[in-house]
């Protein structure tokens, strides 16, 4: 099969000589060894940060499986975002510590502050806001994940402090 | 290699790093390069020095200095002080001792470490120090003086049981897979710990991998297995990186790959991450995944000791369950024998959270009561309230209260109970948890969990969901808890794998236990727990309220009013029950009325 199904965007990573490389090379590593779909999509969802439409139709040919099966995969671990995400991303534990701790009343302060829901982006594509699973850092509750770095002992008023300081960043 | 005079160990456990042990780490590089003792000091990462609570930690070998609390602000002051003019920096040292650590501390009272015995003592991501606590011992004794068949029944005999939570004996697991003809086998380590408030797992990645790697080249050994994959979660990154290290340096030592101490057996093993899905757990979805494909679990049987990962005999057993094998094997059975019960041997791990006065990881012999556990090991309630109820097993466990305390813990004690003993996860609960928000708590993270692949599971957790929700709104109605009784009973009758059957046991749990709970939220439209927001009113008491603003600044539909320096005042109309303005009050002058 030499066509391509789906239709590349203007803005889509594979259209970024870079970002294809990337791509590339994930599944030049993994082609080989057995399981290669989970693979090669952990490695193009951490170091390009979402699978598009298009990502998913290019890996399910260059590894020759149906592009069901890793539209599937995709779709199934909710690590794998089928959109790109803003430049920061906050992350709320929602495990029971956390939870008992009032993330609930970090989640309502930050829909506030950036006037967006759970899972969106704001318009600028800086920050995303998304919920997360335990992420055992439970004698530290309630916990946010700024970026991959874990917070701890959060509270709703100091939350404003960190949202200015990403937006500072480039 | 290069030589080194001193070594500079800064943590990088998640609590480190909430605190900034990554700046601390890039400072320590630069302030090094900026005084040219960068060829002299070597910088390392590490698991766990000690408390975390102080943190960022970093231990200054070989003078064996404990600092703590520092930020990359004070390095250049430290590192004048204590590299160039060779004094210790008393502001930052780390005086208390013993260690107070809110994870792991010290040996707290009736706990006795088997699994836990090496974290925090050795550096995990060097195996010379797993080596010289007599590491990889085991492997040789196995290799050299047993044969695989003794070698599982060497394990049958200790009785351990899987520590995954459904407690089959591993020894017997091992049996069966060794029975199958057919080969390649295969040895899985399940390190898919997703329940939520439980992280034994995780320390025992981080701290002591290669207990872990150990116990699975022993159990290849036994079954006849020549690969292995160890299944990670992708929230732990730090395990996976310190396994990936741990794996390396193993097979540089010549502990894994072909010809393991010149003998004739081959094994080798890799880390396969998730992606995020707790079903991943069961052990057929788990091993879906590592084939690449949906993490779906399919009927049992055929189990995955006959039929597993590309369909060819695999040994599934979790972390905590290899982790005791390198020590059953160097001690004997019979030292594992002689702790726990008649059908529960050796120890288990908990992460005890909630409201406790101090929470954190502990491990006790089987056979210790409930009320140990809390009021002993865990310290009791914290600031004096009553308990409540504890929920064991995770989110497929139950809620058990005061009648089962003096419970001696045991699989089948805590089955009976209606919870049972899951990976590990202790959430204590006192007076001010309502128990219905619980249920549905619980019960928000299966129905969203859930694969989808079973109706019973995808549609019955998505109703009792709903109903549950209904009630903590205060539209509950009569007959509701009889709808949750009869779908509850469908859900974990007819759902295929553990996660559906499991699911419904915080709901039945709850409502054996705490009945007039629900009932007040349906008949009597309050929550005696004071925590379903549509149940309850928020009154700021005006003789306490000094007018400080700090609620009506916080509060994120501005329904509170008041002048500077009066008292204020919440409109409940726009009041959303949010609660952020009884977080914020700084003189506690708001009330939560049902």
């Amino acid at each position: 099969m030499t066509r391509q199904l789906i239709e590349i965007p203007e803005n889509d990573p594979l259209r970024n000589t870079g970002k294809k490389a990337i791509i590339e090379s994930a599944i030049a590593e993994n082609k080989d060894r057995p399981g290669a779909v989970m693979l090669v999509l952990n490695e193009v969802q951490g170091k390009i940060g979402h699978v598009s439409p298009s990502m998913q139709a290019y890996i399910a040919r260059k590894l020759n499986v149906p592009l069901g099966q890793v539209h599937g995969v995709v779709t199934f671990y909710s690590f794998f975002k089928t959109k790109p995400r803003g430049k920061h991303t906050i992350k709320f534990c929602l495990g029971t510590a956390c939870y008992v701790a009032g993330v609930p009343q970090l989640i309502e302060k930050a829909k506030q502050a950036l006037n967006i829901e759970l899972g969106e982006t704001t318009p600028d594509g800086q920050i995303t806001l998304e919920e997360c699973r335990c992420v055992g850092a439970c004698s530290q509750a309630p916990v946010v994940v700024v970026d991959d770095e874990v917070q701890g002992r959060q509270r709703p008023n100091k939350f404003p402090q960190i949202i200015k300081k990403m937006q500072g960043q480039p | 290699m290069a030589f080194y005079r001193s070594h500079v160990l800064v943590c990088v456990d998640p609590e480190c790093l909430a605190k900034g042990a990554h700046d601390v780490v890039d400072a320590l590089q630069d302030e090094f390069v900026a005084q040219g003792l960068i060829d002299e000091i070597q910088v390392l990462e590490t698991s766990r020095i000690g408390s975390c609570s102080g943190g960022p930690e970093m231990m200054v070998y070989p003078e064996g200095i404990h600092y703590h609390g520092m930020s990359a602000d004070d390095i250049p002051f430290l590192v004048e002080e204590h590299f160039l003019k060779g004094r210790i920096a008393e502001r930052f040292r780390e005086v208390v001792k013993p260690v107070v650590d809110a994870e792991l501390g010290p040996l707290r009272p009736k706990e006795v470490r088997v699994v836990l015995r090496n974290c925090g003592q050795i550096d995990p991501n060097n195996i010379e120090d797993y080596l010289a606590i007599d590491g990889y011992q085991a492997l040789g004794k196995a290799l050299f003086e047993m044969t695989p068949k003794k070698v599982i029944e060497e394990v049958i005999s200790s009785g351990l049981r899987g520590r995954g939570g459904a407690g089959f004996p591993a020894g017997r697991k091992w049996a069966i897979t060794r029975q199958v003809n057919d080969t390649p086998k295969y040895m899985v380590c399940n390190a898919d710990e997703g329940d939520p408030g439980a992280f034994m797992n995780r320390r025992v990645l981080e701290g002591d991998p290669h207990s872990v790697i150990e116990g699975m080249i022993i159990g290849a050994y036994a079954v006849g297995a020549s690969y292995g994959y160890i299944y990670c979660r992708a929230e732990y990154p730090v395990a996976v990186e310190t396994l990936n290290i741990a794996i390396k340096q193993a097979r540089e030592f010549g502990f894994l790959g072909k010809n393991i101490f010149g003998t004739d057996f081959n094994f080798d093993l890799e880390v396969r991450v998730g992606a995020g899905a707790f079903v991943c757990g069961e052990e057929t979805a788990l091993m879906a995944s590592i084939m690449g494909k949906r993490g779906e679990p399919l009927p049992r049987p055929p189990f995955p000791s006959v039929k597993g990962v590309w369909g060819k005999p695999s040994n599934n057993n979790n972390v905590e369950t290899y982790s005791n094998i390198p020590q059953i094997i160097t001690k004997g059975a019979a030292w594992y024998a002689g702790m726990g019960t008649e059908r529960s041997k050796g120890t288990k791990t908990f992460a005890v959270g909630g409201n406790v006065v101090k929470p954190g990881l502990i491990e006790v012999p089987m056979g210790i009561t409930l009320r140990e556990i809390i009021f002993e090991v865990a310290g009791g309630i914290k600031d004096g309230r009553k308990f409540k109820a504890v929920q064991t097993g995770g989110p497929m466990g139950g809620c058990l209260t005061e009648e089962h305390l003096d419970l001696p813990l045991d699989y089948e004690a805590l089955t009976q109970a209606g919870s049972m003993m899951g990976s590990g996860g202790l959430v204590v609960m006192d007076e001010s948890s309502c128990m219905v928000d619980i249920a549905r708590f619980f019960m928000d993270f299966t129905q969203a969990e859930s694969c989808g692949k079973c109706t019973p599971c995808r549609v019955g957790t998505k109703r009792v969901l709903e109903l549950l929700q209904k009630i903590c709104n205060g539209q509950g109605e009569d007959g509701d808890i009889e709808v949750l009784e009869y779908l509850c009973h469908e859900i974990s009758s007819n759902s295929l794998c553990g996660l559906g059957q499991g699911a419904p046991n915080p709901v039945l749990s709850t409502l054996k236990h705490f009945r007039r709970e629900y009932e007040a939220h349906i008949y009597e439209k309050r929550c005696p727990s004071k925590v379903c927001r549509s149940l309850i009113r928020l009154n700021i008491q005006e003789p306490i309220c000094t007018g400080c603003t700090v609620c009506a600044r916080n509060c994120p539909v501005s329904a509170i009013s008041g002048e500077r320096r009066q008292a204020h005042h919440i409109d409940p109309a726009t009041c959303i029950r949010c609660g952020i303005c009884v977080q914020v009050c700084n003189f506690n002058a708001i009330s939560v009325e049902s």
